[in-house]
């Protein structure tokens, strides 16, 4: 079978960069600071693919460069270097000019106009933040959190609309007779669940999910994890799960990318990642977990 | 079906200084068809090293693990890519731990059925026969069924991770000390169960610390000093 989607070189640097960033910075300088130019490289040379119906693990320190990935890849952010190809699988054949005629990926999707970046994010794509704060509005009813989503996926019918929110809603276990209600008013974990609703109602193809469960306490941290094992199971998603949390890559990847300082160490099979970790950061952090 | 040659298995600990770690070395040996092979040796010769070099839980340092897979491709497991051995793994290679691992909050039932109905493609109903078929032949209480292996005994907790690893009827099966925390009857039923395994063709590598039990089961023994 051939990758969803795949990935090459992808980088972000921020500053204006000198000949001896490369050089100078790395999990070997344990930083991914220039210090000859004081720039930035976030994200270096990152090189993947992505499967269907697979859950590709992230985990790393904090600034290793898991959440750039993920902002990148969800157009959030501009790469400076890097290809992202589609397969043609996707279903976005009504998109012009994305595939060439004789190629069964589609041209760099880095390089498309930020409108075509919102069609493709607006079909194909989902994410959940690690802060609600980021990926739902606060003062607008989760129902309308929801159909704000559908709208841009190009959904007009208002009663449909609030159908699938309810039915969404009821999936991620939100009582229905609280779709009216704002999720300032929930809890973090119900806060949570319906970022989970609200990435889910265009029956995304990618999930992206950075650190969701990251500051839930232990028992809505579990029915969290529980949520996303079943949906993953039933949407048959691909998914790319950054997290810090060897315990939550465990439970939900088979395959896991470990960065340190901006790349990637080590891939491999989770489980032969936590047993037989060959690069010394990730002894570190396999021996590190409590 | 498999043939390793000359396995070789070192850690390298870069938390402890790069200090390295033998842990198996130059292992050779063949597997037929429908066999079963027992893997023999004193405590910390790489007896589970061996095994879970052959399922890539560890990555071989050097040698090579020639698979006959049911396509009838002859693949290396230790080099092959990570999609390609899950692939594997999914459709013809079971392993039982000497532990369960068990997933938190999900059912014994729903723990020996998952395998079924990911790889064997039957309906839900039959799933759930199948596997409360098994678990009750493995004496595990039928009150049992709904809850999680965790508050298990020690026993009853092997005897489910072997129901979840023997349910789907693997084409190789490799056992890593199955028996150790069970008492004799249940010893005797897991043993009629791999029988009755081998009859539909399984292939199986196994680790046991009883002498006896390692003869009377496999019809060859590779000894690793």
């Amino acid at each position: 079978m051939e990758p969803l989607i795949r990935i090459r070189g992808l980088s972000k640097q921020f500053g204006q960069g000198c000949e001896r960033c490369l050089d100078a910075t790395g999990p070997e300088h344990d930083t991914n600071l220039c210090r000859y130019c004081g720039s930035v490289m976030a994200c270096n040379d990152v090189s993947f693919d992505l499967y269907r119906n697979e859950a590709l693990g992230i985990v790393g320190e904090s600034g290793s460069g898991k959440s750039t990935l993920v902002r990148l890849l969800h157009f959030e952010w501009e790469a400076s270097g890097g290809t992202v190809e589609l397969h043609r699988s996707a279903g976005l054949d009504n998109l012009t000019d994305l595939f060439e005629a004789n190629s069964d990926y589609s041209r760099n999707l880095l390089g498309l106009t930020h409108f075509q970046k919102r069609q493709i994010r607006n079909a194909l794509m989902g994410i959940v933040y690690q802060n609600p704060h980021l990926g739902l509005r606060m003062q607008v009813s989760s129902g309308g959190n929801i159909a704000e989503r559908l709208l841009g996926a190009g959904w007009r019918n208002i009663a449909r609309m609030r159908e699938r929110s309810a039915e969404l809603l009821e999936k991620t276990e939100i009582p229905v007779a609280r779709m009216d209600e704002p999720p300032c008013n929930f809890s973090g974990g119900m806060q949570q669940r319906v970022q989970i609703a609200k990435a889910l109602s265009n029956k995304p193809l990618i999930l992206f999910l950075d650190e969701v469960t990251t500051g839930l306490d232990l028992s809505v941290q579990a029915r969290v994890l529980d949520l996303i094992r079943n949906l993953r199971n039933e949407f048959k998603l691909s998914m790319l799960v950054v997290s810090h949390d060897l315990g939550v890559i465990n439970l939900l990847c088979q395959r896991t990318m470990v960065m340190k300082a901006g790349r990637v160490v080590e891939a491999g099979l989770t489980d032969q990642i936590l047993q037989d970790p060959q690069h010394r950061y990730t002894q570190l952090l396999v021996a590190s977990q409590l | 079906m498999l043939t390793v040659e000359k396995l070789t298995k070192n850690f390298t600990l870069h938390i402890l200084n790069g200090k390295r770690i033998e842990a198996c070395k130059d292992v050779s040996f063949t597997v037929p068809k429908g066999g079963f092979l027992g893997l023999a040796g004193p405590s910390g010769a790489g007896k589970s090293t061996v095994l879970k070099c052959l399922y890539r839980t560890y990555l071989p340092c050097s040698g090579s693990i020639l698979y006959e897979s049911a396509s009838g491709a002859t693949v290396d497991l230790a080099n092959l890519n990570d999609r390609a051995i899950l692939d594997i793994r999914t459709k013809e290679i079971g392993y039982v731990s000497q532990f369960l691992k068990v997933i938190p909050r999900v059912s014994a039932l729903d723990l020996v059925m998952e395998p079924i109905l990911e790889r064997n493609g039957v309906s839900v109903e039959e799933a759930r026969e199948r596997a409360s078929g098994l678990l009750k032949r493995l004496r595990i209480p039928s009150h049992l069924f709904d809850a999680y292996p965790a508050t298990f005994s020690g026993g009853e907790q092997q005897r489910v991770n072997i129901a979840r690893a023997v349910s789907w009827k693997p084409r190789l099966l490799l056992l890593d000390e199955p028996t150790a925390s069970l008492d004799t009857g249940s010893v005797g039923i897991v043993m009629e169960i791999l029988k009755e395994l081998r009859q539909e063709g399984t292939t199986m590598i196994g680790i046991f610390h009883d002498t006896d039990l390692l003869e009377s089961v496999t019809d060859a023994v590779h000894r690793i000093c």
